[in-house]
């Protein structure tokens, strides 16, 4: 039986083992940094939509409430996207030739509603709820970052669950006074571990609740 | 001959590891539990003829709340349908910090934090809507505010479809209170706190008053 592989291959089969075990960390490197990149998280990567809303112009510019759009937020899981009548509300006497508001007109004039592109796309197996949020104290940056900066909107974290846990395990780190909850500029005049440590008390947070499975997933 | 099976041998393996690869691929991208068969809030929908899986009021639909009957509390009006002349709930400090906070939310946009209708988007070509502090404005019912804010005023859009009939009661009070304030006398403050105030005697102080209570609000 004549010999299938010449020696020369005894070197080619070292020298795989070694390249084996490089390939597959360097794989493991490129998924994670795949994993971690704007392009899967979705992060900084502004979503085009219908109308090029810009939250910078509304709330930065004109000083806009969130709730006056996101109606719900305090009462509701969802905080609610606002219906066509919210926008007219201005725009019917307010830039009334803007083209790039001319899907706001039309949906308006026809009542069908306006189509927005989800930023904020959590699996269906997550039961996120605003208002519990909102009601011990977690800002609205502090997920959604700068809202007042953004022309177009854009994710400003993951929303991965690890990032969820990082403040289910210490929600002092974050919390803030419910006063101050819709401030885009906040910043805690005291060490946040005891602002933190005081609102935890103050709110009734049961921090070691907030990692049990059935918190977010039923 | 003999040549061939090795490589077929190791042919297999190469498709055996590609299938595993393509199984464990496959698991991955397995997204029936990150998008399930279920409708979210304001999700599309292509059962309904609109698109919307959030479905219209049915015609002449009633919020449960409502009583047929004419209920002062939601329409602002009485039997005669003359607006009532008081706020039905019970009004303490922190009705009107509601009042306030929901005014700041919903109103201030074009009447102006202290209600003189100078906000934001007026100054950005709305039609500016007449002083809350105008005499005629001043002289209205209660019920009339709500009235107002729950179907619209000439430009003003209804808004009860985004402010819950307790929050208007709400800012109907936070409105009479920043009318008391914009029209306060020296003579109101006890005459113990007249120290605290700026500027000249008996000029209007509300706006000083006023002002402090939005840095806090």
């Amino acid at each position: 039986m004549p010999q299938v592989f010449s020696p020369a291959m005894n070197a080619v089969a070292r020298s795989s083992i070694i390249a084996a075990v490089f390939l597959a960390g360097a794989a493991t490197i490129a998924f994670g940094a795949l994993y971690r990149s704007s392009f899967v998280t979705q992060v900084n990567n502004p979503r085009p939509q219908t109308v090029p809303f810009s939250h910078r112009q509304h709330v930065a510019g004109l000083g806009i409430d969130c709730r006056y759009c996101h109606t719900s937020v305090e009462d509701a899981p969802f905080a609610g996207i606002p219906p066509t009548e919210t926008c007219m509300t201005c725009h019917s006497q307010v830039w009334t030739d803007a083209p790039i508001l001319e899907p706001v007109r039309r949906s308006w004039d026809t009542g069908k509603p306006l189509e927005w592109v989800r930023v904020h796309d959590l699996p269906e197996f997550v039961y996120f709820d605003h208002s519990i949020h909102v009601a011990k104290g977690v800002g609205c940056v502090t997920c959604h970052g700068r809202v007042d900066q953004m022309p177009l909107t854009w994710k400003a974290n993951t929303l991965r669950m690890s990032w969820c846990l990082e403040c289910h395990r210490a929600p002092e780190k974050f919390i803030r006074p419910r006063d101050q909850v819709f401030s885009m500029e906040w910043q805690p005049d005291e060490p946040q571990e005891t602002l933190g440590a005081r609102l935890l008390e103050e709110y009734d947070i049961k921090v070691g609740q907030l990692t049990n499975c059935s918190v977010c997933h039923r | 001959m003999m040549l061939h099976n090795p490589r077929r041998s190791a042919s297999k393996i190469l498709r055996g590891l590609a299938g595993g690869v393509a199984v464990l691929a496959l698991a991955g991208c397995h997204l029936d539990m990150w998008n399930q068969p279920k409708y979210k809030t304001l999700a599309k929908s292509e059962f309904f003829a609109d698109g919307a899986a959030a479905r219209p009021l049915v015609e002449g639909v009633v919020p449960f709340q409502v009583t047929t009957e004419r209920n002062p509390r939601y329409s602002g009006v009485d039997e005669e349908g003359a607006f009532i002349p008081r706020i039905p709930y019970h009004v303490n400090r922190a009705f009107l910090e509601r009042g306030r906070e929901q005014f700041d939310i919903f109103c201030a946009q074009c009447h102006g934090r202290t209600g003189q209708g100078n906000g934001m988007i007026v100054q950005r070509g709305m039609k500016q809507p007449v002083s809350l502090h105008d005499p005629r404005v001043k002289g209205m019912p209660h019920g009339y505010y709500f009235d107002v804010i729950t179907n619209g005023f000439g430009v003003m859009y209804n808004h009860a479809a985004r402010i819950s009939p307790r929050d208007r009661w709400a800012i109907t009070a936070y409105i009479r209170a920043l009318q008391l304030s914009q029209d306060a006398r020296v003579d109101d403050v006890p005459e113990d706190r007249r120290d605290e105030l700026s500027g000249t005697p008996n000029a209007p102080a509300a706006s000083d008053a006023n002002g402090g209570q939005d840095d806090h609000g």
